[in-house]
């Protein structure tokens, strides 16, 4: 196939930057941002759509997903987006986090902003490291991986256990719809599409508050090639954080 | 200009009042004391009038729901004490670094740390010296009563648009939990410039972006002279203060909030034992009125600052009045059974009275 077919099969969405990405050979950020761009214009809401940015390797978020944006503090984009989606009610708003943000500086924001059934879509890329910083130990580094602040590799003694936010999110009443996906092959990779998707329809349909967990390689900070890392989502990481559903409300009490 | 005058409102109250006068429609909080009568005022009352009262899960959460509120073109509003004003201070860099408006309320109570709920001005510096981190400074409004608590609620979110910048107001215990008469007036504002800049959503024009990273070049030495412009021009056309009695004054008593309440009493019980006494009270603690205390200490005044706390002002009136002053101090930090008294004042007054 020839480029120009390849792009008639597969079109840029309008809501991604037609921009080189900054981000490492190998990470997934690239994938998730396309992804998330394919759901906002599959339901034509970019013009009516903002985005609270992070801190991380995603913070560059506004320069490559063409929506209004708002750079947050780290932790804190679910609680800016609480802000912006009360100013804004006829509007859509996302959050786009890693395992950092979410899970360790922002647990408070994201639990209660769950819990108030928010209408926001939150975009959760767990790669089991703090990238941006250099390949310190996350949250949801799993027990025995190395990383630059778990020398020795992850020992519960000291630093706990892994956390796996979408079992933790999906108990929440307040929740429409929380999942986890993975796209380190083609299968998972379109499985991710459409629950990407169903995250921005819990806020757009059901008017509730729709999360995706997406497992993501970082080649760099595991000092693999970004095959092995790929492989490492599968062999390690998806038995850990497993891929599914685990909220999914049908309808909405905010109707 | 439309007034109403009220019976007895407390302190608190009217800066909820105020908020919903100035047309602000949006609160995000957390209840502390002594200032919890805030978001219950709101909570209250917001959902009457199509308002929106949110109990955050903390400060931490309300300061970064003013960002994204503000951040849609709202008038917004928070309250604290001393504690929660602490964890807003990232959320208050940011704001001010992305320039989105917003009104925050610090009823100080004692600290540091835990402290207690007596009130106190201890939380100066932290109002004035920016108080979170990287170079910016936000206007700060200090009220000594009610009447102010209202004014000030008001026109802490004129300037709030004006300057697109955070604002606050630097109240204290004692007045938020005080009683007195209120007369509910809005001034006549001049025009505010457009909110062209806010994120509503990218419809017919270019996505805009509300951010404070700044990494290529030169790029962020300029966004901090840019914003520093803004504040010559609030030092230019927005310092208030009150004169009393200070023409003529031998000595004059400096001093903010609750500490000037008293010290306009002893000033007046000095008077009338023949002193010559006056009190400057700065309105604005930022932009601080340097050049007016430099002109009386010109004028060959003396000073007496008293402060509910170990001397924060007492710098900025230094730095003002230079070397040619002789400046005394009176502080007493707070805590419970620590306010002063009238007299305690006019003692210092006597004990500091040239001659």
């Amino acid at each position: 196939m020839n480029d120009k077919e390849l792009r008639l099969q597969n079109p840029w969405p309008e809501t991604l930057a037609e921009k080189p990405m900054h981000f490492c050979p190998g990470c997934n950020h690239g994938i998730i941002h396309r992804l998330v761009a394919e759901a906002i214009d599959h339901l034509g809401i970019r013009e009516k759509t903002v985005g609270a940015a992070s801190v991380g390797c995603s913070v560059f978020l506004y320069d490559y997903l063409r929506t209004d944006v708002v750079e947050s503090p780290h932790g804190r984009a679910p609680a800016v987006a609480t802000g912006l989606r009360r100013a804004l009610p006829d509007k859509y708003v996302y959050t786009y986090q890693g395992d950092g943000d979410l899970a360790a500086i922002g647990t408070s924001e994201i639990i209660h902003a769950a819990n108030r059934g928010e209408k926001m879509t939150v975009i959760f890329v767990n790669n089991t490291t703090y990238g941006m910083t250099g390949g310190q130990m996350a949250p949801t580094t799993l027990l025995g991986q190395v990383t630059t602040t778990t020398p020795y590799g992850r020992d519960w003694h000291m630093a706990g256990y892994p956390m796996r936010m979408a079992e933790m999110l999906g108990q929440l009443e307040g929740a429409t719809f929380v999942a986890r996906a993975a796209v380190n092959k083609p299968a998972n990779l379109k499985r991710c599409r459409k629950l990407i998707l169903q995250a921005f329809e819990a806020q757009v349909k059901l008017n509730g508050f729709g999360f995706v967990e997406v497992l993501s390689a970082c080649p760099t900070d595991w000092g693999m090639t970004p095959e092995k890392a790929l492989q490492r989502v599968a062999d390690e990481m998806i038995p850990y954080f497993p891929l599914g559903v685990f909220k999914d409300k049908k309808e909405s009490e905010h109707l | 200009m439309e007034k109403k005058k009220r019976k007895l409102i407390k302190g608190n109250e009217a800066v909820g009042m105020a908020a919903v006068a100035a047309g602000c429609r949006y609160y995000f909080g957390y209840p502390i004391t002594p200032q919890s009568e805030i978001p219950e005022y709101l909570a209250r009352v917001f959902p009457k009038i199509g308002g929106v009262f949110l109990q955050a899960e903390s400060e931490i959460a309300s300061i970064n729901m003013l960002l994204g509120a503000g951040s849609a073109g709202e008038r917004v509003m928070t309250s604290s004490s001393g504690p929660g004003i602490s964890l807003m201070q990232e959320g208050i860099s940011y704001m001010a670094g992305s320039e989105v408006p917003g009104v925050i309320v610090n009823v100080q109570r004692s600290g540091p740390g835990l402290g207690g709920i007596s009130p106190s001005q201890g939380d100066y510096f932290q109002a004035s010296r920016g108080g979170g981190h990287g170079d910016y400074r936000t206007p700060v409004l200090a009220p000594d009563s009610v009447q102010e608590m209202w004014d000030l609620t008001i026109l802490a979110f004129d300037l709030a648009d004006r300057y697109r910048t955070p604002v606050v107001v630097l109240a204290d215990a004692m007045l938020g939990q005080m009683k007195e008469p209120l007369t509910e007036r809005v001034p006549e504002f001049p025009p505010l410039p457009a909110k062209d800049w806010i994120t509503t959503g990218a419809q017919g024009r270019e996505p805009r972006i509300l951010k404070s990273l700044y990494l290529a070049d030169g790029e962020l030495e300029k966004h901090c002279w840019d914003l520093h412009k803004k504040y010559l021009k609030m030092k230019e056309r927005e310092v208030r203060f009150e004169d009393y009695q200070t023409a003529d004054a031998e000595l004059i008593v400096v001093g903010f909030g609750s500490a000037a309440r008293i010290s306009k009493t002893a000033v007046d019980r000095a008077r009338g034992e023949g002193k010559k006494v006056g009190l400057f009270r700065p309105i604005t603690i930022c932009p601080f009125p340097e050049d007016r205390i430099a002109g009386l200490a010109d004028a060959g005044k003396s000073f007496l600052v008293v402060e509910l706390n170990t001397g924060q002002m007492l710098d900025d009136v230094r730095m003002s009045a230079g070397r040619r002053a002789p400046i005394h101090f009176y502080g007493r930090p707070n805590g419970a059974g620590s306010l002063p008294t009238p007299d305690d004042i006019l003692h210092e007054i006597m004990e500091a009275y040239p001659g």
